[in-house]
Formats: C-alpha cells, structure tokens, sequence
C-alpha cells in the first residue's frame, strides 16, 4: 500500500481524504502512483501531469522521504520506505507568493 | 414573475447573483471553487439549471465542472464515463487533446510565438464554453491555444473540430499578451451550421458547416502591428456580439475599433467615431433591440483604465455612432479598474438588463437597459466573466 498525501485543492476536488492509500502492482513508481490514482480519481486526471505530453505540471513537485525526486524520471523505482508505505510520497504545490 | 440569475467568474472562485424580474434586490451566493480561476460560467439556454464552468489555475490545469441544479451543486462530469483496465472511470472531462489523427484530424501545426519564431500548439486552459441553443448535453469550448473543442454527452468528453486549427493560416496566428486563445463563441440559432468564432491574435472566423471548414471573416478590420495592411489574418479581435432573433448582423470591439457587420463577417465597417477611445474589451447587444449596443471604452495605449478615470457605458441606438455616455450609478472619478472581454452579458427580461464586472470586484447591473446602475456587489475578487440567465 502506498500513500500519498495531496495539495489541498487536489484533495477537495478529488474528494479524497487528508492521505490516498493506493495499491500498485508490481515496481513502485512515480508514474503507476499516478495511474492508480488518476483511475480512483478521474477528476484529478490531468491536475498533476498532462494530459497529452503525461509530464508533471511545472508547478508541482513530488518529495519522497525529505528528498525532491521531481527531477527523477516517472518510471524510476520509489525509495522502499514509500513502496513500504512507511513514508508518505507528497505532491506540493509551488507557493502562490501573493 | 420571472427571474434574473447572473453568473459571475473571478480569479478566486465562482459567484451566482439572484434576484425577481425587478432585480432591486440581490441574493449572493458563493465562492464556489473557492480559489481557482472561473474564466467562463454559461447556462445552457435549453435547459437553465444545466451550467457548464471552467475551473482552471496555473499548478493544476484545466478542470470543467458542470450543475443540473442551476448551480447548487457542481460536479467534474468525467468519472463513470471511460473504464480503464481495470474498470475504474476515466476523468475525460478535463482531458483536451488536439485530434492529430490521420482521419479527423490535422497535423499538430505552429503558430507565431511573441518574437516571431514558429511554436507548437499547447493546451492551456478553457477561456469561453457555449452551450447549444438546442440541446443540454451539446456545449462548445473555445481554448488556448486557440482551437474549438465540442462535447455532445454534457462535458464528459471532448473533440476538437481541427478544421479550424488547421485551416491553413495558423502560422500567422499569434498571441496577444493574455495568450492565443479563442475567446468568444456565437452560434446562430436559426442555422446550426453556423458558428463564428475569435481569436487573439488571428481575427475572426465563420464556418458554414457546423465547424468541420472555416473562413476568416476580418475584411474591413486593421491593425497597427500587421506590416500587411490586407492581412487575412493576424487581427487581435476582443469580442463579437449578436442578438439571437438578427442572425447575420454581428458587433465587435476590436483592439482599436468598434465595428459593425450586415452580411455575417464578409465585410466590416467601422462605428466607433465619437467614443472617448475606440479600445475596450466587451460589446454586447440590447436583448429587444438589436440596433441598441453597449461597449465600455478603455484606454488602450495608457495602462488599460478608463478614460479620465471615470467608468462610463457607452449606447448606441442606432447601431453604432451616436454614443452616449451612461453615467449614472457608475463612478465618475478616480476609477481604474478594466471589463474584460466576458464579463458583460444582457438578460431577456423587459426592460432589458445589463451587467458587468469589473477587475476590481464590482459587479454593475441596470434594470433598465442601462439608464442607471447600481453596483450588485462592491468586493468580489477580480471578475473575468459575468453571464447571465433569464429564469420562469
């Protein structure tokens, strides 16, 4: 089980709760999360990659055990405390600065 | 008696103002979205409480919510249509792709970027939906980067009619500082085969064939950055407005120049002679009288702000010419604020009401075809777009 905690517009307009706990098949990564939860979720889909080019949003960052792994490409293997669970994967939002 | 239901976008959110036929006194409720962007909010003439939105910010793209209850409650459309593998929904609702495909599509084509250079088409965000005359689950979108897009199943899934994007002159298409985006939308309600559509900065066009081919329709429009003084395209146009009851016979505020067409965009001809500046954003027309128009000048070379810091509606009856100043109401000293393209709209209720927001916050309303004003609400976040609805 991973879990992944949202911006908080993602999670209002998801309707999601304060953390998503998703199942992934096989390698964890940053790509199937997002599958996963674009399928729980339909109205998120598009919100945290495009939909076209499937890359993330450039105001968005994805941060693993106190790391930003945004750079990382999507299908690289997530750190086993995230796969594990033990650590939440966070999607931030950029600060709107006004 | 009937009722009067305006619907107002801001850049923080979504409000909804009621009132009765008088329209003296208003309900305000909201921020729906609370902290998106609502470029456009429309309500399906066949059927009021189906309001279709456009939600968007720049973190997280595009979202369109759609109500069936005339804006009580909202929903993002796109689950429970698609089923992935493993049979959850698809959130096609947000999803705006432009059709490449061999067999409906075009060629992912250029258009001018801001210093010249060809750039490819990029999905941005939803400026302007328009709902069918007709039919509930039909409603068109107008994107950035300009192209048309059409749902037929209530906003769940879009197509883009690519005969536009593609019609040929899209290199020279080029985007004005708010972006290259299609911004207005007018369907002729006694031709559904009759679209006209705008663009900043390539002009307007006319399709004859509910969208599949298109033509510019911008003879008798100039522009002072097109070396070509008989370009076909490249015109950054603000806003086109028509009645619905005189197809055919359509207003535009230009950047620079108010214009008027009597043969459905062959051929435009200037009317702006006598306003304070010939800049502004919106134009619209007069629910009861189609002659009677309305433009709200504004400064175009000198910051974007009223002339003479006074907020002042402009009428003519006859068309175009003859403006007068509507004043009363409105502040006539130390006004700045701007009227976006999309945020003035008429009501169908006699006398005819009109309405608009300000990027201040204000949004003004007449109950009496725009002899005098009053401001509905002072304090709103910067308003990008105001319609509104005529209810039973």
């Amino acid at each position: 089980m991973i879990r992944v905690v949202l911006p908080s517009h993602l999670r209002k307009l998801g309707g999601t709760g304060s953390e998503v706990h998703l199942e992934i098949e096989g390698q964890a990564t940053v790509a199937r999360v997002l599958d996963a939860l674009e399928a729980r979720y339909p109205s998120l889909s598009g919100t945290i990659r495009d939909h076209a080019t499937r890359q993330r949003r450039p105001f968005l960052r994805f941060f693993a055990c106190e790391e930003d792994i945004s750079h990382q490409p999507l299908d690289s293997p997530l750190p086993e405390a995230i796969a594990s669970g033990k650590e939440p994967l966070y999607v931030i939002a950029a600060i709107a600065g006004g | 008696m009937s009722k009067a239901r305006v619907l107002v976008g801001t850049r923080k959110g979504a409000f909804i103002l009621t009132a009765d036929g008088k329209r003296k006194t208003w309900d305000v409720s909201g921020p729906f979205f609370n902290g998106w962007e609502i470029f456009h909010m429309k309500g399906s003439p066949a059927d009021p409480n189906r309001i279709y939105a456009s939600q968007t910010n720049s973190w997280f793209g595009q979202v369109i919510q759609r109500s069936s209850d005339g804006g009580k409650t909202w929903e993002a459309p796109g689950g429970g249509v698609g089923k992935s593998p493993q049979g959850w929904p698809t959130g096609e609702s947000n999803r705006f792709v432009y059709d490449v495909s061999a067999e409906t599509g075009k060629p992912l084509t250029t258009h001018q970027w801001y210093d010249g250079t060809q750039h490819p088409w990029e999905f941005k965000r939803v400026w302007h939906l328009e709902p069918s005359p007709t039919d509930p689950e039909t409603v068109f979108a107008g994107v950035e980067d300009a192209a048309l897009f059409r749902s037929t199943d209530g906003a769940h899934s879009w197509q883009e009619l690519a005969g536009l994007r593609g019609h040929g002159t899209g290199p020279n298409w080029q985007p004005g500082a708010g972006g290259m985006c299609l911004h207005t939308i007018v369907l002729d309600p006694k031709d559904a085969n009759r679209i006209y559509i705008a663009i900043s900065a390539a002009g307007a066009f006319r399709s004859d064939d509910a969208g599949k081919t298109w033509k510019p329709i911008n003879r008798g429009l100039h522009s002072q950055y097109l070396p070509d003084k008989n370009a076909e395209v490249g015109y950054c146009v603000h806003h086109i407005a028509m009645n619905p009851a005189r197809p055919g016979h359509l207003f535009m505020q230009l950047h620079g120049g108010v214009l008027r067409t009597d043969d459905a965009g062959d051929l435009w001809t200037e009317v702006g002679a006598g306003l304070p500046s010939d800049f502004g954003f919106p134009i619209d027309v007069n629910s009861h009288e189609p002659q009677t128009i309305y433009v709200i000048p504004i400064d175009g070379d000198a910051g974007r702000i009223p002339p003479e810091g006074k907020l002042r509606v402009y009428r003519s009856r006859t068309g175009g010419g003859d403006w007068e100043p509507l004043t009363k109401g409105l502040p006539q000293q130390h006004c700045y604020v701007n009227v976006l393209r999309d945020a003035m709209a008429v009501d169908q209720l006699e006398p005819c009401g009109i309405y608009f927001g300000t990027t201040g916050g204000q949004v003004y309303g007449s109950a009496d075809a725009g002899n005098t004003w009053e401001a509905i609400v002072r304090d709103l976040p910067s308003v990008l777009s105001v319609e509104a609805q005529t209810l039973p």
